[in-house]
């Protein structure tokens, strides 16, 4: 490495990068297998439910990938409304490697949304090279806040996190909407604070489409997940805790540390995300903005086999079903509720692994008389 | 049993086994760990389907898919792991599954209590109905367990291992009770790998080895080295060369230590010993007289209530686990699935566990140096000779004997002070037993100060320096192992008095 | 001027009551499934569920009760679909109930839009569940009031509690349960159906809990409305626990549950801080009641998925 120049050794770390990237795509395909048998399932059951009730589920499935995928508008929106979910995607999964369940990264996206637009409108004159990184760093410190909370309590209470985090995204839901009604109303009458001061801005990077840079912070932090995970001592000391908490308290491993560490970075990724969402696609903060990215997140965790870049590739089905979904709506008026039950029933197909064995007649299954 | 085939992942348990019972014989099923015995039973109870073979009872061919209709062909077994559930009182536990009825909704009670009585008076075997079971000794659940059996009509009784959890006095009680059941005509088939007991108590015995038969011999027609011939194959080493050692200083000194328990009783009750550099210190004791807790306590994983730990003249008693590691504190645990490995983990994250955040296997504490994880665990495979693939392969696909190996591995080549091994060849075959025992010899030689943990008296004997016996969470005994004997022992450990 | 006795009286502690029930049914519901080893987090989704084919089984028939039946027949159902997935396959039993959950708000949202045409809820009247008074109870000083005029439903709740503690705890069924969530391999070599009793037990909790949603919806407000359970399926789970999986623990446990969700509602109807604020009072009891609970909270049972060899 020593004898190559500057630009060499750029190209050189960037063809790594990628082969490493290729490498594991090319190593997960065969692992894929049950995740894509899941969502063909997902779909032929919503296919059902849409005949079952009056509509055509060619049509509504033609409608969604046309939306989505149709046109460069399209596929811009798709990536937009995919940067999110990868965001909330990767906080599940932080937190379940180190066996956590973080339900709550719905909650955390709004509070570091809201985190960072404060920022945002607060300041005004800042150069955007330090406003832009402090909203951001807002954003992450009160998703992180918001994850901290169950993180202690799970730590020293033994407090089930699977209920906590449940519980404080509705307290954000709650709490997000008096401040945006109330004391950060702007005038009019949408419940919204004021724009964000332009220094604020994440730029639009594909015009008209509302995609902004988020998506490149969002990829970059998959990969920073991953490094995290399989690099360092933290993502080795939370996997450890997440296999065998036994084993690991035996290897020195304190394990109060670590699933402090775990939810609140998980919380942390959350709400990066919802800061990703004011600074580059609303521009403020409007009351109900999330359509649910934090349960997206958490079926893509799970389509995406809890690996960070099969979260890149599942948040852009996701993406897709949520912007072909408004397509779809639009122009068939098809209740966008189908878009939670497409999602539902793929995260009930994913957590039956024993389902995928039986029907490629490789396993039983355990009824009443077994 | 005829023909009995079974294979597990790939890796045959039972291979074609021929097994004859007599009827009010007591059969013994003789053979190491993982000869196939407790499968073979375990088919016999209807909890594994053979993959070959068939079953015949009373010479008609029967099929058993589960215990129920095990139970209804007259076969109980009394596990190695007691089937009790613990928060259900004694007589819920034996009634379970046969529960008698008032009118028809409600649970009986005062019937259970009344017929369970009866078995216990009829097979002497004496236990306080009432009392919830996690609260009773082990030797007491394990006649639970017998009673249950028997309440369901059990006239073929299959005992696994049954005195792997008593004192040689509790053995003693157990033996007499086999006699009970064979003198009302039960068959009892008494699965073992303890030639002495084996030839004690039953009529037949059948000898197991790898998965097959090895032969079937009379009691009274064989004798000890004939049977630890047919069960291991080849002469066994029993003792190993210990140096001589100079200069010992005092390198674990426990002082008046007392912990809690589980269940909010004391589990260390004003502990005190010591362990010298270059010794092996045994500590003799029927399990749950306090072994656990004083590993826990030593690793820094449970709370010391009182009293202090000492290394090398150190306090280290409220010192976290991590730093203790650190110092020199190495920790073979009992439970190597549980505590020992992270099975989900590769061979090289395995190693590495404990030396991970520390150079030269993590830069600045924070990024691992993966060409050194790397190194350190192709040196350390090799300097162990752990039998895997690669280092990247699961722990989970590895032996009982190679997971021991990287548990050594890992604790030994950090050159530790002490090194604690808490039942450290449990489960394992001959030769990964002598690999293990010739390892912590080893690590006495070269000055380490050793403190074995061990139910296996035999292991005690002839791995130990001295021969301390807990009992109730004291040390009651320290002995030289030349000016004492089993008997004695045995008495210590279950609370005598020696003279 | 807002006096004390407006908040704190008689109809307070009736609505305490009446807020409870759901909260109970789902808790026992949770205990049934938990102490057979199965984690339900599902509960909210089949409270969601039931509460609103309650409501559509109801418009359709002209019948409250046939809405109430629907409701539990529907709830059983989704505790099948939670246990085949659970006990049949082997699945995580956290994900299963957090994918009927989601499955159920997006279910009942697109099914409101088809049948009413809005996915807000429902439309045009709903025949609820009538309010009974008991004569004798009605007439006892002020507990009377509380406790003397509700639907029929809340007098069950009572009665469905003492019936969970009698069978699991005096009955043979009750012992294999207990047995079979705690040791199922123990419980097995009794010959036990250990799958057998798994099963029951979910689609039971199922069934509890698609009557509290039932009872959401038809027994006061007599309509459907979008998410309407807010949340209480998880509240009951924290009922549950704080009530040590023990039925009546639960029920006070619930009571108390109910009585911060009566005092939120009084509270927003007399407008002394702002709605948003009140509303989050309920969920942020709960996280402190879970975060307090003396010592750890064991439950009774393992929740590892049982497979034979």
């Amino acid at each position: 490495m020593a004898n190559l120049t500057e630009p060499e050794r750029k190209t050189s770390l960037v063809r790594r990068l990628l082969r490493g990237f290729l490498g594991e795509l090319k190593a997960s395909v065969p692992k894929i297998v049950p995740q894509i048998i899941a969502i063909l399932l997902a779909f032929a059951v919503g296919a059902i439910t849409l005949w079952l009730t009056g509509y055509s589920p060619l049509e509504v499935y033609g409608a969604m990938l046309t939306g989505a995928f149709g046109d460069a508008f399209g596929i811009g929106q798709t990536l937009t409304q995919a940067t999110p979910i990868i965001f909330t995607a990767l906080a599940f999964l932080f937190a379940n490697k180190c066996g956590l369940f973080n339900i709550g990264a719905e909650g955390q996206l709004l509070i570091g949304a809201f985190t960072a637009a404060l920022v945002g409108i607060s300041f005004s004159g800042l150069p955007f090279f330090i406003h832009i990184p402090l909203a951001l760093a807002a954003g992450a410190l009160g998703g992180a806040a918001w994850g901290f909370i169950p993180a202690v309590l799970k730590a020293q209470r033994g407090a089930h996190e699977v209920i906590t985090t449940m519980m404080l995204s509705y307290v954000a839901l709650y709490l997000t909407s008096y401040l945006v009604n109330y004391p950060f109303k702007a005038p009019g009458w949408v419940a919204q604070t004021v724009s964000i001061a332009p220094s604020a801005e994440l730029p639009r990077i594909l015009q008209p489409t509302q995609l902004s840079a988020s998506i490149f912070i969002a990829v970059s932090l998959a990969f920073l997940t991953q490094y995290t995970l399989c690099r360092t001592t933290i993502g080795y000391e939370v996997r450890a805790i997440g296999f065998n908490p036994s084993a690991a308290e035996s290897g020195g491993i304190s394990i109060k540390k670590g699933i402090i560490l775990a939810l609140t970075i998980s919380g942390a990724i959350a709400g990066l995300g919802g800061a990703g969402e004011v600074l580059g696609v609303q521009r403020r903060f409007v009351e109900g903005f999330s359509p649910g990215y934090g349960w997206d997140g958490l079926a893509v965790a799970l389509v995406g086999g809890l690996n960070p870049f099969g979260i890149l590739l599942a948040s852009v089905l996701f993406g897709a079903l949520r912007s072909g979904g408004m397509t779809m709506n639009r122009v068939m008026h098809v209740p966008l509720d189908i878009v939670s039950i497409l999602q539902a029933l793929v995260i009930l197909f994913v957590a039956a692994p024993m389902l995928i064995r039986y029907l490629l007649k490789r396993g039983g299954i355990k009824w009443w008389n077994s | 049993m005829r023909s009995i085939t079974k294979a597990f992942a790939g890796v045959v348990a039972d291979d074609k086994i021929d097994l004859i019972v007599e009827k009010g014989e007591v059969h013994g099923l003789l053979g190491e760990n993982g000869a196939g015995k407790t499968v073979l039973m375990n088919i016999l109870y209807g909890l594994y389907k053979p993959d070959d073979g068939k079953i015949l009872i009373d010479d008609k061919e029967v099929e058993i898919d589960s215990p129920r209709k095990a139970l209804e062909l007259g076969i109980g077994m009394v596990h190695q792991h007691f089937m009790v559930v613990p928060s259900l009182t004694v007589v819920e536990n034996i009634v379970l599954g046969r529960e008698p009825k008032k009118n028809r909704i409600l649970l009986d009670t005062n019937k259970a209590l009344k017929d369970v009585k009866d078995f216990c008076d009829r097979y002497k075997l004496e236990v306080d109905l009432k009392a919830p079971m996690h609260l009773l000794p082990v030797g007491v659940q394990q006649r639970v367990e017998i009673l249950k059996a028997l309440y369901r009509g059990a006239n073929i009784l299959i005992l696994d291992e049954p005195t792997s959890v008593l004192t040689p006095q509790e053995a003693q009680e157990l033996f007499k009770a086999v006699q009970a059941l064979k003198q009302q005509g039960k068959t009892v088939i008494f699965i073992s790998h303890k030639l002495r007991e084996v030839l004690a108590i039953c009529d037949r015995i059948t000898v197991l080895r790898r998965g097959k038969v090895v032969g079937t011999v009379r009691a009274n027609e064989t004798n000890m080295d004939e049977l630890a011939v047919m069960m291991v194959g080849r002469e066994v080493r029993f003792r190993f060369d210990k140096e001589q050692q100079s200069n010992q200083k005092v390198v674990l000194r426990v002082e008046n230590v007392e912990t809690m328990g589980d269940r909010g009783l004391p589990a260390l009750k004003n502990i005190g010993f010591d362990v010298r550099s270059g010794e092996i210190l045994g500590i003799a004791g029927v399990e749950g007289n306090g072994q656990t807790e004083l590993v826990e306590a030593l690793a820094g994983l449970r709370k010391v209530t009182a009293g202090r730990i000492l290394l090398s003249d150190i306090d280290i008693t409220k010192i976290s686990p991590r730093k203790r590691i650190q110092m020199g504190v190495s920790i073979v645990p009992e439970d190597r699935q549980k505590r020992g490995l992270i099975l989900d983990f590769s061979v090289m994250e395995n190693l590495m566990l404990g030396s991970h955040d520390s150079p030269p296997l993590a830069k600045s504490s924070v990024i691992i140096n993966m060409e050194e994880a790397s190194s350190y665990a192709r040196r350390l495979i090799e300097e162990f000779s752990i039998k895997t693939p690669d280092k990247d392969t699961l722990a989970e696909h590895l032996s009982g004997g190679t997971q021991q190996r990287v548990v050594l591995a890992r604790e030994f080549s950090r050159n530790p002070k002490l090194i604690t091994a808490s039942q450290p060849t449990r489960g394992l075959d001959v030769g990964a037993t002598e690999y293990v025992r010739g390892k912590l010899v080893e690590m006495r030689n070269h000055g380490c100060a050793v403190l074995l943990i061990s139910a296996d008296l035999d292991e005690i004997w002839a791995l130990s320096d001295r021969i301390a016996v807990i009992y109730e969470g004291r040390i009651v005994a320290v002995k030289d192992p030349e000016k004492t004997n089993e008997s004695e022992l045995g008495l210590l450990m279950a609370g005598g008095e020696s003279d | 001027m807002v006096e004390l006795v407006d908040v704190i009286n008689i109809g307070l502690f009736a609505a305490t009551l009446r807020m409870a029930t759901p909260i109970t049914y789902g808790a026992l519901g949770g205990i049934f499934s938990e102490r057979a080893g199965i984690v339900n987090i599902g509960l909210e989704g089949m409270m969601l569920t039931g509460a609103f084919t309650g409501v559509v089984a109801s418009q359709w028939s002209g019948n409250a009760w046939f809405g109430v039946l629907a409701a539990i027949a529907v709830g059983g159902l989704l505790g099948l679909l939670h246990g085949v997935i659970t006990v049949g396959f082997a699945g995580n039993q956290v994900v299963s109930g957090t994918g009927i959950n989601i499955f159920a708000l997006g279910f009942t949202g697109y099914m409101s839009s088809v049948v009413w045409g809005s996915r807000g809820g429902s439309i045009g009247d709903v025949p609820g569940l009538p309010e009974v008074s008991i004569p004798f109870l009605k007439d006892i000083p002020i507990i009377g009031g509380i406790i003397g005029d509700h639907t029929p439903l809340v007098y069950l709740m009572i009665i469905i509690t003492v019936v969970s503690y009698i069978v699991l705890f005096k009955t043979p069924l009750g012992l294999r349960i207990r047995a079979v969530g705690e040791r199922p391999d123990a419980a097995d070599t009794a010959g036990i159906n250990v799958y057998r009793t798994k099963y029951l037990c979910v689609i039971l909790s199922g069934m509890l809990a698609g009557l509290g949603g039932a009872f959401l919806s038809l027994g006061h407000l007599n309509l459907f409305a979008w998410g309407m359970t807010g949340g209480r399926g998880f509240i009951a789970l924290a009922a549950m626990i704080f009530g040590k999986w023990m039925p009546f623990g639960a029920l006070g446990a619930s009571l108390m549950f109910g009585f911060a969700d009566a005092l939120q509602m009084r509270l927003q109807a007399l407008s002394l801080l702002p709605p948003q604020i009140i509303l989050t009072i309920p969920y942020i009891l709960t996280v402190a009641i879970l975060a307090g609970v003396v010592g750890r909270a064991i439950p009774p049972s393992n929740y590892k998925p049982y497979v034979k060899e």
